[in-house]
């Protein structure tokens, strides 16, 4: 059993409109680079040049936010739910 | 002109226990002779010594008290609805009449009071709040459109901008012979027509550092309906600041998200530290919305807004809704308050108002982008 992520809709141009992926991996830092490897362009959306989680893209595991946990080496087990929520600013 | 005056119950003994007078006058002076004509000694109790109605007696026309429009001068027409409305002990303080509904009002609102949640306290409640909406587009409209219908007594609004056909294929507000108009004058224009009990005050200028305190402390709850990142961090800092509640949405595309922010649970600064650079999130008008998200995180913001004004249930505080419209997935995410926050951490730096433009790398608002 692998690790869901759901892809939000404005970064689902890059995944061929698919909402939800299946990734096997143990770390966060492991599932940005397995999503690079399956959709280039991925990383460069959730990563500043400096590797760092970008300030305005939230991933939450299991509804909890990455920041407060331990960021992108926060551990991920199989049956976990990642939601990547990036800011918008519509009204 | 036949004018309808509303006596309060301590002023009955005069008029026969009647609730209602029917009286001729073209302005509030010369109604209120009437009544003293027909009910000796009315007038003594409205008139002070100099013939001043005295702070204590409001005098509204059409639920608009009456130093807001002409005073005693106020021209009135057939089928006006005048109410005089004494403070009482225990309200005296309160703004607008904390007395009994007009039959109207009760009708108008039944489905809401005759919810136990609701009730003629929680009605009154509505009347009294003032709620601002920042931005009267895709947000702003269903949010007062449903404040208006609820009876919420003050609907305050910030727009600058006029309307244009793009706006029509999701902002409720406007309708295609708005096209051209300014915005504030169409949201007016529709909110009067759902209910013309509620006072909507137009503030017709781009929300600044400049103006933002000299609105948002004027309200009890601020709504986000901005249409831009430098716009939501300065409504952020300002409610904060001013320590109101924030209720807070954003949509794009499919996807719309909602929370709300009270000071000590956490702000828009600990969701989102900082703003995308420029053109990195695209914007509406670049990637397109669905019109019904905004009808879906609209709805939501109103129902917050209700919940907080009648105390009621648990509100979205300390949680991220979002919606996902191609799903039709609605999940929570957690929201902490950030203790290294800038703004509402333990050790704040951003103590007032900054360059919000500056801060999101972005041009300064001017009134010609027609989003």
């Amino acid at each position: 059993m692998a690790v869901r992520v759901k892809i939000p809709t404005p970064l689902r141009g890059l995944t061929g409109e698919v909402d939800t992926v299946q990734i096997e991996c143990a770390t966060l830092e492991e599932m940005v680079g397995q999503l690079e490897g399956a959709y280039p362009g991925m990383r460069e959306r959730l990563c500043d040049e400096s590797g760092a989680l970008r300030r305005f893209v939230n991933v939450y595991i299991n509804g909890e936010d990455v920041r407060f946990l331990d960021g992108l080496a926060s551990a991920l087990k199989a049956g976990d739910e990642v939601s990547i929520v990036p800011a918008v600013a519509g009204g | 002109m036949t004018v309808s005056v509303y006596i309060p119950s301590p002023f009955r003994r005069l008029t026969q226990n009647h609730e209602y007078v029917d009286v001729d006058g073209v302005n509030v002076a010369e109604v209120l002779d009437a009544v003293n004509a027909r009910y000796p000694g009315f007038g003594n109790l409205v008139y002070d010594r100099e013939h001043v109605i005295p702070p204590h007696i409001n005098i509204y026309v059409n639920n608009h008290e009456i130093h807001e429009l002409a005073g005693t001068e106020t021209a009135l027409h057939d089928g006006d609805q005048v109410a005089v409305i004494p403070a009482v002990a225990g309200g005296a303080d309160e703004p607008t009449p904390s007395t009994a509904l007009t039959s109207d009002e009760a009708m108008r609102y039944s489905r809401h009071m005759i919810m136990g949640q609701v009730g003629s306290i929680g009605q009154r409640k509505m009347r009294n709040a003032k709620v601002l909406i920042v931005g009267a587009g895709g947000l702003g409209s269903p949010v007062a459109i449903y404040l208006a219908l609820a009876g919420v007594g003050t609907v305050g609004i910030v727009e600058f901008d006029t309307v244009d056909l793009s706006n029509l294929q999701r902002q409720l507000l406007h309708q295609t012979p708005d096209v051209g108009k300014s915005k504030l004058q169409s949201a007016i224009e529709t909110l009067n027509a759902y209910n013309p009990h509620v006072t909507v005050v137009p503030h017709n200028a781009p929300l600044t550092s400049d103006n933002a305190m000299d609105i948002i402390p004027n309200y009890d709850i601020i709504v986000n309906g901005a249409d831009n990142f430098a716009t939501r961090y300065l409504v952020n800092d300002a409610a904060y600041l001013s320590g109101k509640t924030l209720v807070d949405g954003s949509i794009l595309l499919f996807d719309g998200q909602a929370t709300v922010f009270k000071p000590g649970h956490g702000c828009y600064r600990c969701l989102y530290p900082a703003p995308p650079p420029p053109g990195l999130v695209p914007s509406c008008a670049e990637a397109g919305v669905l019109g019904a998200i905004t009808g879906i995180i609209g709805s939501i913001q109103a129902t917050e807004v209700f919940k907080q004004i009648l105390d009621i249930g648990e509100p979205l505080l300390n949680r991220l809704l979002l919606v996902d419209a191609l799903t039709m997935e609605f999940r929570t995410m957690k929201l902490r308050r950030d203790p290294g926050c800038p703004l509402c951490g333990e050790y704040p730096t951003v103590t007032e108002l900054i360059d919000y433009d500056q801060f999101c790398g972005s041009p300064p608002l001017v009134p010609i982008d027609a989003d």
